[in-house]
């Protein structure tokens, strides 16, 4: 009894750990996760007993089995003959395929629609809100629908197809265009292509520090696009054009060869785009709104002109405030491009998470393939757009 | 320690429950009062919504006999209506009791699913529907058509093999709902929509014009459409397989819904007494009460009461649905 405070005396820094704040917190913790992985474990052990009694087959053999069935699109090669984990990344590739296109449109509508909505035009801004409010406000199922069958309905039938140039036709089968067949040599084209990336990008830099410098200004753009334009070109002359076309023709009942963008492509990126840019817009216009209005009037003050002072000094700050929500609307439409298989477009869910598992039965299996993949798939914007926001932070000097 | 205590009677009724007491489905069907049974979202002459929500179709009334044998009231049905991808995933789980969705029968989905099917209800076919302008007459001519056609379905692995048999290429457009298959074939998207051909009589009312259309004489495969039940309930699959042979049974004795009542009082032939349950005690056998198979009858009706209500309007001849005894494939086990 008397020994106590002595001892607190002596060691005053040192509690015992269950009173030191921290140390509780860290056991707290542990016994929070002990208990996270107790409840997966039986979860799993759950699960798998249950599938056992049922006599449900379980296991990834099926993976390597060769599905039977066919699919309408593809970024890779596929037949019937290929296998259940070559759907998965035909479905895989689809879905990527379908989210980058629709991420691009969507940032491009959707700034397009901010900067409009924020305009001293009265028709423009006006049309702007009624533009994001309309599509903000209907399900956007009902939109997929409404473009599926807008595209599809007026369309003629491939017999009677809409033709430009004797090569490009329009039907209710889609839009049919020349593929371009590469041939030997082709290589150097691609390599001249990306020679002049590089040296576009290098010659963007040396014009910005030069700039900085001197006060020099340089056409970079104009530059750049000569470059691009003309080195594969030259590339094409010397190695004698090794490219040649495949022209789609009418073959019986649709047309055979050449480059298909199909009506449920098309629809499902137009739906997916113009719904996400009306979160966009608005994600926009408040980054923009959320700028001191005296930069905008220093701008104009050190006779920048309007377009420049929002290219310049508006977008750069309005960036830091755009870019958190905006990596959200990115997760949002990779996600909701999952909607595809109600018009039969053959992205992950449609593929694999319906047809490879009706014809398996392996839910269980598919379906934690097919959330590691979306849950992959955020990780993966996420990390891109912290690393872009961080390049865009605010750097203190 | 009440958690603990529950805990240890579970565990031990668990382990003392013994294979004499009633299928862990078929306990929940009489302790809810209902059958849970899994339809299509809509297919005339199997299983139907009317403006009301009162469903109807011979698949529905599969469900209600069920009903009737083990509830002895054919209306205590509640319907979850289910796209093809869903129903397999819905009975495995045990949210619906019954699966009555033009289901084909196949080895696959009688094993590896889990599932049993217990019987068939109609026997099948896939087949193919063109345009009348597209000037096809055979499945042979659809080289390089486009086919409509639903997902997580039989239809879809048929129409793989059969143009990969003969040579032929395709263009698949596979939807998730039967709706809107309809609807992008009407709307031009595809030359063919392909089913089993029942399907095809059923969604054909659904087209704009349905006479433009016509079906092509080529039957693919084979369907047998029937109810199925998930494995570890062998007393469920018994009453829903009996109930099937009931209503079979019922049309070769000449028992229907209108005469079954009076038959029960007056008939002698032992057959007929054994039927209703006067006589003999095949019900026990079932865990069902003696007068299952008159309650299917009387409540729902035999077979072939149910195809002329049902099917018929689909205008679908009876063929192989017809029974033995009429050279058809329809077959009831004795009920003895
Ligand atoms: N019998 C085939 C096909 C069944 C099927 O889903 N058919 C479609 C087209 S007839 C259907 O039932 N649609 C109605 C609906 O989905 O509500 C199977 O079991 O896989």
């Amino acid at each position: 009894m008397s020994q106590a405070p002595h001892k607190m005396a002596q060691m005053p820094s040192k509690p015992p750990f269950w009173r030191d704040p921290d140390k509780r917190a860290m056991l707290f913790q542990a016994l929070a996760l002990g208990f996270v992985l107790y409840l997966g474990y039986s979860l799993v052990s759950n699960t798998m007993a249950n599938l056992e009694r049922q006599n449900i087959q379980t296991g990834f053999n099926f993976l390597s089995v060769s599905t039977g069935f066919s699919i309408a699109e593809s970024i890779i090669f596929y037949d019937e003959d290929s296998s259940y984990l070559d759907a998965f990344f035909v479905g895989l590739g689809n879905t990527i395929y379908v989210s980058i296109i629709g991420i691009v449109l969507a940032t491009v509508i959707g700034f397009l629609m901010g900067v409009a909505r924020l305009s001293n035009n009265f028709l423009l801004s006006r049309l702007a809100a009624v533009y994001v409010d309309t599509l903000r406000n209907l399900p956007l199922l009902l939109q997929i629908f409404f473009w599926y069958f807008a595209v599809l309905r007026p369309l003629p039938k491939p017999r009677n197809a809409v033709e430009f140039g004797e090569s490009v036709f329009l039907s209710n089968r889609g839009l049919v265009g020349p593929k371009p067949i590469w041939e030997d040599g082709a290589a150097l084209i691609g390599w001249a292509l990306v020679a002049a990336i590089l040296a576009a990008i290098g010659i963007g830099r040396w014009a910005k520090q030069r700039q900085a410098a001197t006060g020099q200004t340089f056409p970079i753009w104009r530059t750049a696009l000569a470059l691009v334009v003309l080195l594969p070109l030259a590339a094409a002359v010397i190695t004698g054009f090794p490219v040649s076309l495949e022209v789609p023709e009418l073959k019986g009942f649709n047309f055979r060869g050449g480059m298909t963008l199909t009506p449920e492509f098309a629809a499902l990126v137009l739906a997916l785009s113009t719904y996400t840019a009306a979160f966009i817009a608005e994600i926009v216009r408040s980054g923009i709104m959320a700028i001191n209005k005296g930069q905008t009037e220093a701008a104009y003050a050190l006779g920048l002109q309007p377009g420049i002072t929002m290219r310049l000094v508006i977008i750069p700050q309005a960036l830091r405030v755009i870019i958190p929500p905006l990596t959200s609307q990115y997760l949002n439409l990779t996600k909701n491009s999952s909607l595809a298989a109600a018009i039969a477009y053959p992205d992950l869910v449609a593929v694999f998470a319906g047809t490879a598992l009706n014809q398996t039965g392996q839910a269980v299996e598919i379906m934690s393939m097919t959330l590691a993949v979306y849950l992959f798939l955020s990780l993966a914007i996420s990390a891109f757009m912290n690393w872009y926001n961080a390049r865009m932070a605010l750097v203190e000097r | 320690m009440k958690l603990i205590k529950t805990t240890a009677i579970a565990i031990a009724t668990a382990a003392t429950a013994s294979a004499a007491l009633a299928g862990p489905v078929m306990d929940k069907i009489i302790s809810q009062g209902h059958v849970q049974c899994g339809v299509s979202q809509g297919l005339p002459g199997f299983s139907n919504p009317d403006a009301n929500g009162d469903w109807s179709g011979i698949d529905v009334d599969l469900c209600r006999g069920v009903a009737a044998a083990i509830l002895g009231d054919a209306d205590a049905v509640k319907y979850s209506p289910l796209s093809a991808k869903e129903r397999f995933t819905a009975l495995q789980s045990g949210e619906i009791d019954v699966l009555s969705r033009n289901t084909t029968w196949t080895a696959t989905r009688d094993t590896a699913l889990g599932l049993n099917f217990a019987g068939v209800m109609f026997y099948d076919g896939q087949g193919f529907m063109v345009r009348k302008d597209l000037g096809v007459d055979s499945a042979l001519e659809l080289d390089g058509a486009s086919v409509c056609t639903n997902q997580g379905t039989t239809t879809e692995l048929n129409m793989a093999d059969f143009f990969r048999a003969n040579g032929m290429s395709y263009e698949p457009v596979v939807f998730e709902k039967a709706d809107e298959v309809v609807a992008a074939y009407d709307a031009g998207r595809c030359d063919v929509y392909t089913t089993d051909t029942s399907g095809l009589a059923a969604q054909r009312t659904k087209l704009a014009d349905p006479g433009a259309h016509k079906v092509l004489p080529e039957v693919i495969s084979k369907e047998p459409l029937g109810p199925v039940v998930a494995h570890g309930d062998d007393q469920l699959l018994d009453a829903v397989k009996w109930t099937i042979y009931a209503m079979l049974e019922a049309e070769e004795m000449g028992l229907t819904s209108k005469n079954i009542k009076n038959k029960a009082a007056v008939d002698t032939n032992p057959a007929v007494q054994r039927f209703v349950g006067n006589e003999g005690s095949l019900g026990e056998g079932l865990g069902l009460s003696a007068d299952w198979a008159y309650n299917i009858v009387s409540q729902v009706g035999n077979y072939a009461e149910l195809y002329e209500k049902n099917i018929t309007p689909i205008e679908l001849p009876r063929g192989v649905n017809s029974l033995w005894t009429q050279g058809g494939l329809m077959y009831a086990m004795p009920l003895r």
